[in-house]
Parts: structure tokens; C-alpha cells; sequence
């Protein structure tokens, strides 16, 4: 097989878009694709640094690596969530990324900050571990990048983790979820960083590729608290339906994005006029979702 | 050839020379889901793997 576009061989085969790629031009091609969805996205320019959250799996080191690459000012953020030798594993790779680059790299452990790791926080404050997860991460992100003076958090979420949500929220139509869903969510009134997935528009097939090529290790096996979650029979199906139709997932996610307004319309955003009485995040009520949940935590009952 | 596989970590090895399409296809594989390198580089499924290579097969998939 042959680069459609250099004629020398190929590394990759794209059948989304009935072509293949050598290892420069699959590179040009990647890189313009993230640089699109920053500019279309009007996600951030070069004239403030962005937080770049790195867990140390394959698409949130290839983002940051591409960030640099285009020029952007960065620094990453890893929280190391206490989840044994998988999380050890995690905060080594993030590491030796980081200081192999020369970059500046921010890192937590709940087990320091808490004493405890993130299933023994899901597990005292009875949720499950992925949501109490989720909370967290949120929470840490947004207070780290206001902290730090980072008006911007990126994440590494791809076009096969967006089209996977997309199917889970229509499958059990969770509207309000819906309108929520997009690559940019940012906040007017400067309480929060804003947040943005800028490689929306990949999927992870071509962002694994990317970091092969690149010779960026990471860690490949899963986090043990994933094991039988739903995203990955959604991620599966849509890619049976990728090899049967070619572009499926894009066309699933990104018409998704076209239609979002005229078929979902965008109720007025909840009011978060609260200041949380122990951290002084806004939030809904008196204390927020991430308060409320380490104080369960770490009450002993 | 000999083949690096994971979800669980483990080698398996079967007769070459074979198209990576076809080893995909035998191992019941997705190739949307699943990367091959060889040498240390990323190939293409028309690619022919001879016998004596190694080659490792990289699920793409993550739990997000
Ligand atoms: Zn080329
Ligand atoms: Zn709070």
C-alpha cells in the first residue's frame, strides 16, 4: 500500500477517508486536524497557557505532545488517583514524558492529600468508583487551573469516546446530557476554567497510530475499575458499524454536533450562584457535589 | 511467527508468511480496534509477515 499523497509506503490505512498515509504525511494530517478543532472550536490561542490533564494513557500524552508541537504554552496535570501499580505505572509515564521534554508538570496523589485512593473514597462515600472518579477529577481540574492561573484545561478525549457517550446518552435519552455534550464548555462569568477535548475529531485508532509512530510510551493496559463498563460494548458496536460504513463515527458525532441546536436546544443554564461553604467552588446548592462526597469519605462513621 | 497480544499480556505464535488482514481476521481481531507493528513500525493490513518475524498487535481501544 501506498501514501496517497508522497506515493512512498504506507504505515496506515484510513478507509474513513479512502486513503493511506506514510509516516509524514499521516503526521501533517493529524496535526492540522487538532489545530482545526482548536481554531473552529475557538478553544485557546498561543497568548495564554494551557492546562493540559495527562493520565498517562496513549491520547492524553499524544495531545499534549501535539499542543507542543504546534506551539502552544502548556504544563500538564496529573493526579495520581491511588489505584495500586496502575496508577504508579501512570505517574511514571507521565513523568518520563515530561522530563524528557523539558516540561512543566504539576502532579497530585490522593493518597497523600486524603489518605485514601479514589476506590476507597467511592467506597466509603458509597458511589460508585467511576462517578466518585469523575467528581474528583472535575473538581481537581477546575481548582488547580483557577489556582494556577490556567484559563484553560484540555483532556484528551477522542472522536470514539464523544460518539461512545453520544450512543449511551440517545440509548437511554438523556436529554439534558445531550445539550451538555460538546468540545468546548466554557463559562461566562470567569468561575471556572474553561474546558476542551481538541482532538474531538480523531478517532483513537489514528491517535494510537500517532503515538507509535512518535515512540510515546504509555500505558496501555486499562484501569482495573473499567473492566465490564458499558463504554467499551458502545465503543465496540460503533466500530462494527465503522468497517461495515466508513465514517459512521464522525458522521454519528460530528452531524450530532450540526443538529445539537435546532434538535436540542439549550435550556438556561443552571444557576450556580452558590459559593460551596467548604471549598468555594460555584455550585447548585450549599455545599458541592465533591465536598459533600470526601466529607462522607472521610467521616468516620 | 510470534505474535504480542494484550487484555491479558501474553505470546502466542502461528504459521507465516501471513497478511495482516488475515491474521486479524484469524485471531477474530477488529481492524478498527487494533494496530500491528512490525520492526518497530506501524503496517498496513496488506502487509505480509513472514515466519520467523515478531510482530505486536495494540488494542486502541480505551476505557476513556
Ligand atoms: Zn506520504
Ligand atoms: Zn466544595
Amino acid at each position: 500500500m501506498k501514501c496517497r499523497r508522497c506515493k512512498t509506503p504506507a504505515v496506515i490505512k484510513m478507509p474513513r477517508h479512502n486513503t493511506a498515509f506514510c509516516d509524514p504525511c499521516f503526521q501533517e494530517y493529524l496535526l492540522k486536524q487538532v489545530e482545526r478543532a482548536i481554531s473552529s472550536g475557538k478553544m485557546f490561542s498561543k497568548e495564554a497557557p494551557v492546562l493540559v490533564a495527562v493520565s498517562g494513557g496513549k491520547d492524553s500524552l499524544a495531545l499534549w505532545d501535539i499542543l507542543i508541537k504546534l506551539g502552544y504554552e502548556t504544563a500538564g496535570l496529573h493526579l495520581n488517583l491511588g489505584i495500586g501499580a496502575y496508577s504508579k505505572r501512570s505517574q511514571q509515564m507521565v513523568e518520563q514524558f515530561a522530563n524528557a521534554r523539558g516540561l512543566a508538570l504539576i502532579v497530585e496523589s490522593y493518597q497523600k492529600s486524603y489518605g485514601l485512593g479514589v476506590i476507597e473514597i467511592a467506597e466509603e462515600s458509597a458511589r460508585p468508583a467511576c462517578s466518585a472518579c469523575g467528581t474528583m477529577k472535575r473538581h481537581h481540574f477546575n481548582r488547580i487551573a483557577m489556582e494556577k492561573g490556567f484559563p484553560v484545561v484540555a483532556t484528551g478525549h477522542n472522536l470514539d469516546d464523544e460518539a461512545a457517550r453520544l450512543l449511551g446518552n440517545l440509548l437511554k435519552w438523556q436529554v439534558s446530557y445531550l445539550e451538555k455534550q460538546s468540545p468546548v464548555l466554557s463559562d461566562d462569568d470567569g468561575k471556572w476554567a474553561k474546558k476542551v477535548r481538541p482532538l474531538y475529531r480523531l478517532p483513537e485508532r489514528e491517535i494510537a497510530a500517532y503515538t507509535i509512530l512518535n515512540r510515546i510510551e504509555y500505558v496501555v493496559e486499562e484501569c482495573p475499575m473499567s473492566k465490564g463498563a458499558k463504554v467499551f460494548a458502545y465503543k465496540e458496536t460503533l466500530n462494527q458499524l465503522e468497517e461495515a460504513s466508513p465514517g459512521a463515527k464522525h458522521q454519528f458525532y460530528l452531524g450530532f454536533l450540526k443538529q445539537k441546536e435546532a434538535s436540542f436546544p439549550t435550556p438556561p443554564p443552571a444557576k450556580q450562584d452558590e459559593t460551596c461553604r467548604t471549598c468555594g467552588q460555584p455550585t447548585q446548592s450549599e455545599q458541592c457535589g465533591y465536598c459533600r462526597l470526601i466529607e462522607r469519605a472521610t467521616t468516620v462513621s | 511467527m510470534q505474535i504480542k497480544l494484550y487484555h491479558p499480556a501474553r505470546e502466542i505464535s502461528i504459521k507465516g508468511p501471513k497478511p495482516v488482514s488475515s491474521i486479524l481476521t484469524h485471531l477474530g481481531l477488529p481492524r478498527e480496534a487494533h494496530l500491528v507493528i512490525c520492526d518497530d513500525m506501524l503496517v498496513t493490513e496488506d502487509a505480509v509477515i513472514s515466519d520467523d518475524a515478531v510482530i505486536e498487535i495494540r488494542p486502541v481501544i480505551s476505557g476513556g
